[in-house]
């Protein structure tokens, strides 16, 4: 495997692959004065979300959490940060700033959207022209953060596409990445082998306690088996008829090698190399959101049916074994592996593909979901606001 | 050889049917991954991409295998060859 690949630096450290400068509303009422200020300045990234506005409490704790760990992620060179209110606005500036990166913050109140783009857009203009003279360098595999999260699966996925990450996964275990899994829910089913591969038994207590508070969510909520959720519709369409069918698949993807070393809450960092466990959501854009906000650089997105999911900041990889799939939605499939189904392919070439994808996008080349357009950015809620 | 279907395991008790247009009716060749086995029947129903096949009979009740593991619960008779899905099978979860 490549041990090399050219990435971005940064102040703190970290290494990122892609070098954007970051529009960021505290909430939902400054969504449009960010993007006015990305349509003024161009090479910005401006990114949107309904929230922000009543939260207290944890839930109130993880809004924050995502939004300066978005901020704080290596793929993003510097942020402009826009609040209602001058308060919360300058407590993302000052999550972000730890980093060392350059970070501004503008409050609308008492100024009014009209001044405050003026005055945000002049400093996103000078932070891309500090960003697009940062040049990329020299950085060793076990810089980097590899995260993933399957979605729109089938069958398809736990023979193939999942197996595939797996394989990659063990490989950057070895080479001493950071790589992650999550979706709580769906391990059901398989949750006694992730529990099997925990390092330690304070480490399987913790995945048991997330493990357990999400099944009391569902219990709480459900009024059915969950049919057409979980598994989706989509998922039974791909051949999926049960939780435990669709969980078995979807542990393929933390290969057969690396223990967990330790089980995250929503949105946090991991504090070593590793294979980490993150409590989240299923949802894809959710998942994907969390852990690009825990400061992961690049995904690998393993669907059957064909999940279309990207983010802002994390460029997302996707591969699929599904030949129908990988010949009717071609503009959003990566990596093909669905040679594995026919037998032209083992699982160690498919991970070397899968690998070698991972290293040209980490070097700058964009994927499907990036030159689509896809940015879904979707923040996690607890509960109802106030 | 083609191949029509795929198993994980040999103690599965499914296979999943990977190409496109299967008729009931077709001799079938299934691969069996984990021990790189060949195993061949004749398909009762026709079955889509990626659904799966059931490779011995089942009984109301009876536990379904795949990955070697539980997968759920048998909720109508199923035969060797026929189509193994949400009609005949449910979780045991939730």
């Amino acid at each position: 495997m490549q041990q090399t690949f050219l990435g971005y630096r940064r102040e703190n450290g970290r290494v990122g692959i892609r070098n954007h400068v970051m529009i960021l509303p505290l909430d939902d009422l400054s969504n449009a004065a960010c993007q006015a200020v990305a349509n003024n300045v161009k090479g910005t990234l401006a990114i949107s979300h309904p929230y922000g506005r009543l939260q207290f409490g944890e839930d109130l704790d993880l809004h924050f959490r995502t939004l300066i760990g978005a901020g704080c992620n290596p793929n993003v060179a510097a942020v402009v940060v826009i609040g209602i209110e001058p308060v919360w606005t300058q407590r993302i500036v000052d999550g972000v700033a730890a980093t060392g990166k350059p970070v501004a913050g503008f409050a609308i109140e008492k100024n009014g959207d009209f001044a405050t783009i003026c005055a945000a857009s002049r400093k996103a203009k000078e932070f891309v022209h500090f960003a697009t003279e940062l040049q990329r360098a020299e950085c060793k595999v076990n810089e980097l953060w590899v995260s993933c999260k399957c979605g729109e699966s089938d069958t398809t996925s736990g023979l193939a596409a999942n197996p595939t990450v797996g394989n990659a996964f063990d490989k950057l275990w070895e080479a001493g990445a950071t790589t992650i899994f999550g979706e709580t829910t769906e391990i059901t089913g398989g949750e006694h082998l992730v529990m099997e591969r925990c390092a330690t038994p304070e480490v399987r207590d913790r995945f048991k306690f997330f493990f357990d508070r999400y099944a009391k969510v569902v219990d709480d909520h459900k009024v059915d088996d969950l049919c057409d959720s979980q598994p989706t519709k989509g998922n039974i369409e791909g051949g999926l008829t049960t939780i435990e069918e669709k969980a078995l698949g979807n542990v393929q993807k933390i290969g057969r090698k690396a223990p967990v070393i330790g089980c995250l809450e929503k949105a946090f960092p991991p504090t070593g190399p590793g294979l980490w466990f993150m409590d989240s959501s299923s949802a894809a854009a959710e998942m994907v959101t969390l852990v690009a906000a825990a400061g992961f650089v690049v995904h690998f997105f393993p669907t059957g049916q064909g999940n279309v999911i990207g983010n802002p900041i994390l460029p997302v990889i996707k591969l699929s074994g599904n030949p129908r799939t990988v010949r009717l939605m071609s503009e959003h499939i990566d990596v093909d592996v669905s040679g594995l189904l026919r037998r032209e392919l083992n699982l160690d070439q498919a991970g070397d593909k899968l690998l070698e994808m991972m290293f040209r996008t980490c070097n700058g080349r964009n994927t499907s979901a990036e030159t689509l357009g896809h940015h879904e950015f979707v923040m996690t809620r607890l509960y109802e606001s106030a | 050889m083609s191949i029509e279907f795929v198993v994980h395991e040999e103690a599965d008790g499914v296979g999943v049917v990977v190409i496109e247009g299967l008729k009931a009716g077709t001799e079938c060749n299934g691969w069996i991954m984990q021990e790189d086995k060949i195993i061949n029947f004749k398909i009762l129903d026709d079955i889509p991409i990626g659904h799966k096949v059931a490779l011995r009979d089942f009984a109301v009740g009876d536990t379904v295998i795949k990955y070697n593991t539980d997968i759920g619960k048998v909720v109508a008779p199923i035969k060797r060859g026929q189509h193994l899905h949400v009609h005949n099978v449910k979780t045991k979860r939730w």
